[in-house]
């Protein structure tokens, strides 16, 4: 028989091993469903992990860790201070849809002059689309107690439909010859969100994604804010009871994340992506949930959480061309990562004693 | 009736860090009131859980009736004749009496003939009950009852009773009495867990003294000293505390006309509350648990705002000043609720620190937290009231109850504060830091602060308070000076027996 | 733009084949929370009930034996969830997203040989005389029988909640799950039942989506229904019958927004499209002032630590 027996103090050994042991069971459990789908684990594992990294086109993909890991940390940074709090804002998806409309659409009613003020308006938009989309969940939990995990999360699905309004409508490239879609900011060099060393990845969004990172650290650590953020997480009485304002956080921690998310994706439309369209969103809001909880909502464990993901993402891209593994195997694998680190989490807090049964 | 109905021998059970129960043994007869008495965390829960098949023993038997008696699970312990009354109510807010019986018999009858045998049995021992009443809007006296019908419906051999007084005026009180009197007279054994020990030498034929888990001796209390008791149940001899010559100064909180909605579904409303504490005064305020006190503390702390009039201190309003305004104003306060309320579980005592002496220490600057500062000031607090840990560093929920109670109490302490609330500042805690926390809330009024004092310890209050007044449902008694207060007229400002009848201990025997 | 070409009787017709699938989720998330757990899973257990028994009714051709594995899948996901809330202790609304997440990237991975494939059918029953009535024929008696499962599932909800001792036993772990463990019920038990028969439920409902309402099988098919049964449950204040009320109410409204798009009525498709999350909202919004008839317990992690 098992038994649970809660620690006095969480173990911060295992705290930080946790996410490995989780990383390195999912390879397996991830191994035997790729057997399963046919594949050899083994390379299709090595593909997925070393390939992007180490492998003979390497030099290609590895910016791409950058390309792809930015918006999920940035995203996943204004997650956690919310996560932390309790304050739970699953609808990242419509806040980097929102501010990647709005940060582009800035961009191009400017069209075609050039200027260098262009940019930095479209970050400002990019980040208003994002805050405004989550303070619509945040202004409805504060004024009347509505769940902001449903309101965040329906707004994501008007979010989709208004993004493909725009792309077919307000913000279809007119000299398009009918396609749907946008102009690609990628030759709108005012607007273009390009590579800031060439060769590496780093655009402007990554370079606010380790400023975000650095500032979140600061944040939770050494302000009285982010105790407050900590405190309401772990006793939501005691916050009260310490003068903690819920209504100020609430609207800080929704804001926040849904302004980071926007501005992820106004650097993704700007830059990668190069123009909105209808597949514009490719789930970046969802995956960074699974980023936040893998980095244990830790600024510099979702850093590296985010790198991983990102190596995922390629990875999966790889095989999937190399190899046929087909990409909901990768989202299987994503979501496989959660569940293991959610169960291994209770080895933080708990010891499991091994009883033999029928002792008393 | 006689011979033995219960005999236990040996019983251990071990929790990590803590022998809970350490080879106990004792015998319950037929038809006696056996009184259980010992400290908080003496084992006692944890000893009637064992009989009640909620907890299993590490080593021990028990025999029923002669026979091996080791219930699996309660359902079990209940075939056998065992009912119990919990110390926290087991009951659910949100459906009503009879289905709360139900939920404690293993084969009800349709509700109708339920509610038909909850009205027969609660008039026969005197505690009426309407079945059809949503428990959330009962007072605390009226859910024992409904915790006793329970028990009562199953026809119990041994009813174990874990300290039931706690919630109920003397008036109240009194009544319990007599219908466990007439349960005792039918020739059903109670087991009376209590450390009040004039109850037990009113009540209880013997009883069994457990002290750090180990049975330190029996004794018949009709015929023993409560004073003989108290020793063998703390150990050694406890310092009364002392308190400095009595000078008052100037009334530092002045609560007037103060009206409250309740926040949670099931919480009170303050109605229409005025007093006034002076300093260097304590202002003790009983009642029975449920009748305000979380609200009073809410509305004293500014958890919950109200008109700027309705709290004025030193003639200043603040009622609708939240937590931190009325700390730089001197207006502490430490709830009831340790873990989760006044402290952060899982949080070190350093951050804990920080949650209520930011303001008063100075512990930011531009909002940035000085840590430092902070580790000095839980240091401070761990030292002077020697809260017994291994280091600042220690989540809050590592400490012992009276540890983690000496350390909040001390938190508010050392910030100074000229009006300090505390609800229910020795709840849990062993007999030593009990007496500590006294000492120190009167070495504070001494000092020159203002005192308010919830609690439901009678003793307690009577022993440090200037003024006494009580709470009931939600509205404030007149505030008495506390020396001289007899029990009875105690009680009658707590609300008397809240309109409860008296058991018929003369009438048939038709229950 | 022709309104005229909406026919009343086909619009109530088919708004109940609209709210089934809601209602099927909703009232097995009903259940799932008034023993205390949230299961924000309930899109991820929906969808692979969806694939799981279309591809079992296209494998065996029989769709009666693809809707008993839709259940079977719903509740093998869902017993996932169960073992990280009930056992490891993890936090519910993580688990549950990481069970939604999980469940549409299973979805498609399982979904890859099915699409564009047509599923065999499951014939709507005909009751002679009755079925033919006029306007009363093709809404109460002309419809596949799961729907007349749906509703009877709530009444059997209602009765099982209000009337029996397992319901009695089940509210009583929502509600107070301390005093349920010290009375001797076994929470874990009750609420991994319960979980359970959610996902049994949800999967049920993704099959309906995929067997006999669209009929056929695309990646993320069940696009928000499961979170708009969560948000019917909260519109329900935890009640059977208003689940019912609320998921004819969204479905009318569904079915009436794309009927008003088949007219080519002058508002962009886009935003009819988004009118079902929008009114989401609203009706949230609403509901939300009542917060009273939340089971305490809903949410909460349980630990027997003695």
């Amino acid at each position: 028989m098992i038994k649970l027996e809660k620690r006095a103090q969480p173990s911060r050994t295992l705290a930080l091993s946790t996410p490995l042991i989780a990383v390195v069971i999912t390879m397996i459990a991830g191994g035997l469903l790729f057997a399963a789908l046919g594949k050899n684990p083994f390379e299709a594992i090595g593909t997925i992990f070393w390939e992007p990294l180490f492998g003979e086109f390497a030099f290609y993909y590895r910016p791409q860790l950058l390309v792809k890991g930015g918006p999920l940390i940035l995203i996943a940074i204004g997650l956690s201070l919310g996560f932390r709090a309790g304050i739970w804002n699953i609808g990242a998806e419509g806040q980097y849809i929102m501010g990647a409309i709005c940060g582009a659409g800035a961009g191009l009613a400017f069209y075609p002059m050039e200027s260098i003020f262009i940019f930095p308006i479209m970050i400002l938009a990019g980040a208003l689309g994002g805050w405004v989309w989550a303070m619509i969940p945040a202004l409805l939990k504060v004024k009347f107690g509505t769940n902001e995990i449903l309101v965040s999360l329906m707004l994501v699905y008007v979010a989709e439909q208004l993004l493909a309004s725009v792309s077919l409508g307000l913000l279809k490239n007119p000299q398009g010859f009918g396609f749907p879609g946008s102009r690609n900011l990628q030759e709108y060099a005012s607007a273009h969100n390009a590579e800031l060393i060439t060769g590496t990845g780093m655009h402007w969004g990554v370079l606010f994604a380790f400023i975000a990172v650095i500032m979140s650290y600061v944040l939770l650590n050494k302000h009285i804010l982010g105790f407050n953020i900590r405190l309401t997480g772990e006793a939501p009485r005691a916050a009260r009871f310490a003068g903690v304002n819920p209504t100020r956080l609430i609207l800080f921690c929704l804001g926040t994340s849904g302004a980071l998310a926007g501005l992820a994706g106004m650097f993704e439309a700007s830059g990668p992506a190069g123009q909105i369209s209808i597949d514009f969103g490719v789930g970046y809001g969802f995956t960074a949930i699974i980023v936040a909880f893998l980095g244990r909502l830790h600024p510099v464990g979702i850093l590296l959480a985010g790198l991983l993901m990102a190596l995922t993402y390629i990875g999966g891209e790889i095989a999937q061309s190399n190899m046929g593994l087909p990409a909901a195997a990768i989202q299987v694998f994503q979501g496989m990562l959660l569940f293991f680190l959610l169960a291994l989490d209770l080895l933080t807090n708990f010891r499991i004693k091994f009883a033999v049964k029928g002792a008393a | 009736m006689t011979g033995t109905l219960l005999s236990i021998s040996g019983l251990t059970k071990a929790y990590p860090g803590v022998v809970a129960n350490d080879t106990v043994s004792f015998d319950i007869q037929e038809g006696e009131v056996h009184a259980l008495l010992g400290e908080n965390g003496a084992g006692k829960s944890t000893l009637v859980k064992m009989i009640y098949g909620l907890v299993k023993p590490d080593s021990g038997t028990m025999t029923w009736r002669g026979e091996a008696f080791a219930p699996p699970e309660p359902k079990a312990a209940r075939a056998s004749g065992v009912a119990m009354v919990f110390q926290h109510f087991s009951l659910f807010d949100a459906l009503n009496v009879a289905e709360n019986v139900a939920l404690g018999m293993e084969d009800p009858p349709k509700m109708r003939d339920l509610a038909r045998q909850i009205r027969r049995v609660s008039e026969a021992y005197g505690l009426p009950l309407d079945p059809n009443r949503t428990v959330g809007d009962l007072s605390a006296g009226e859910r024992q009852r409904v915790e006793i019908i329970r028990c009562l419906l199953q026809d119990p051999k041994l009813l174990i009773m874990d300290e039931p007084t706690s919630v109920l005026t003397p008036q109240e009180v009194e009544i319990l009495f007599k219908t466990l009197n007439k349960l005792k007279s039918e020739g059903t054994s109670i087991l009376y867990i209590s450390h009040k020990l004039e109850e037990i030498r009113t009540l209880c034929d013997h009883a069994t003294i457990l002290r750090l888990g180990k049975n330190v001796g029996e004794c018949v209390p009709a015929e023993t000293s409560a004073r003989d008791m108290a020793e063998l149940m703390v150990g050694d001899t406890l310092q009364t505390p002392t308190r400095s010559t009595e000078k008052t100064g100037d009334v530092m909180l002045d609560v007037s006309g103060l009206s409250l909605q309740p926040t949670s579904p099931f919480g009170t409303t303050l109605k229409n509350i005025h007093f006034t504490v002076r300093a260097g005064e304590i202002l003790g305020l009983g009642g029975v648990a449920g009748n305000g006190q979380d609200e009073l503390l809410a509305a004293l702390s500014g958890e919950s705002t109200t008109w700027p009039d309705a709290v004025k201190v030193k003639g200043r309003d603040v009622g609708h000043l939240g937590p931190n305004a009325r700390r730089e104003l001197g207006i502490l306060a430490a709830p009831e609720e340790r873990l989760g309320h006044a402290a952060a579980p899982d949080m070190s005592l350093v951050e804990n620190a920080l949650l209520t002496g930011l303001i008063r220490k100075n512990l930011t600057s531009n909002g940035f937290v000085d840590w430092a500062g902070t580790t000095a000031f839980a240091d401070e607090v761990i030292k002077e009231f020697d809260v017994r840990t291994p280091g600042s560093d220690r989540a809050a929920r590592s400490l012992s109850g009276g540890n983690l109670q000496k350390f909040v109490i001390g938190r508010e302490v050392l910030q100074s504060p000229e009006v300090l609330v505390v609800n229910q500042p020795t709840w849990g805690v062993d007999a030593a830091a009990a007496a500590s926390i006294r000492q120190s809330l009167l070495d504070l009024a001494a000092g020159g602060a203002a005192i308010v004092c919830i609690s439901q310890d009678l003793d307690e209050l009577m022993e440090i308070s200037d003024r006494f007044g009580a709470l009931n449902e939600g509205r404030m008694s007149d505030i008495r000076p506390a020396a001289g207060l007899s029990i009875d007229e105690i009680g009658l400002m707590m609300g008397g027996a809240h309109g409860m009848e008296v058991a018929h201990i003369n009438e048939g025997a038709d229950a | 733009m022709d309104l005229s070409a909406i026919n009343p009787v086909l619009l109530i017709a088919s708004l109940m084949v609209a709210a089934t699938p809601l209602l099927l989720a909703a009232v097995g998330e009903l259940v799932v929370e008034r023993a205390g757990v949230l299961n924000l899973g309930v899109e991820g257990m929906m969808i692979v009930g969806a694939i799981g028994g279309f591809a079992v009714s296209v494998e065996s051709g029989s769709p009666y034996l693809g809707l008993v594995a839709a259940m079977a899948a719903g509740a093998g996901l869902s017993l996932l969830f169960a073992f990280l809330t009930q056992f490891a202790l993890a936090n519910q609304v993580a688990s549950g997203l990481a069970l939604t997440l999980f469940g549409l990237g299973l979805s498609a991975l399982m979904g890859q040989g099915y699409v564009g494939i047509k599923p065999p059918a499951l014939g709507n029953i005909h009751i002679p005389v009755l079925s033919d009535l006029p306007v009363i024929g093709p809404i109460l008696f002309g419809h596949d029988p799961v729907l007349y499962i749906g509703i009877a599932l709530v009444a059997a909800v209602w009765a099982v909640l209000k009337y029996s001792r397992i319901g009695l036993v089940l509210r009583a772990v929502g509600e107070n799950h301390e005093a349920a463990h010290a009375l001797g019920y076994n929470v874990i038990r009750v609420r991994v039942l319960a979980i359970m028969f959610g996902g049994a439920c949800a999967g049920l409902g993704g099959a309906y989506i995929s067997l006999i309402r669209v009929p056929q099988w695309t990646e993320g098919m069940t696009a928000g229904i499961g979170w708009i049964a969560l948000a019917l449950v909260v519109f329900a204040s935890w009640k059977p019958w208003r689940v019912l009320l609320g998921a004819y109410l969204f479905g009318g409204i569904n079915v009436l927004q794309l009927n008003l798009q088949a007219a080519g009525i002058a508002i962009p498709v886009e935003y009819l499209a988004m009118s079902p999350y929008i009114i989401t909202i609203l009706v949230l919004v609403i509901m939300s002032a009542d917060k009273s008839r939340a089971p305490a317990s809903l949410g909460r992690i349980f630990h027997a630590s003695q």
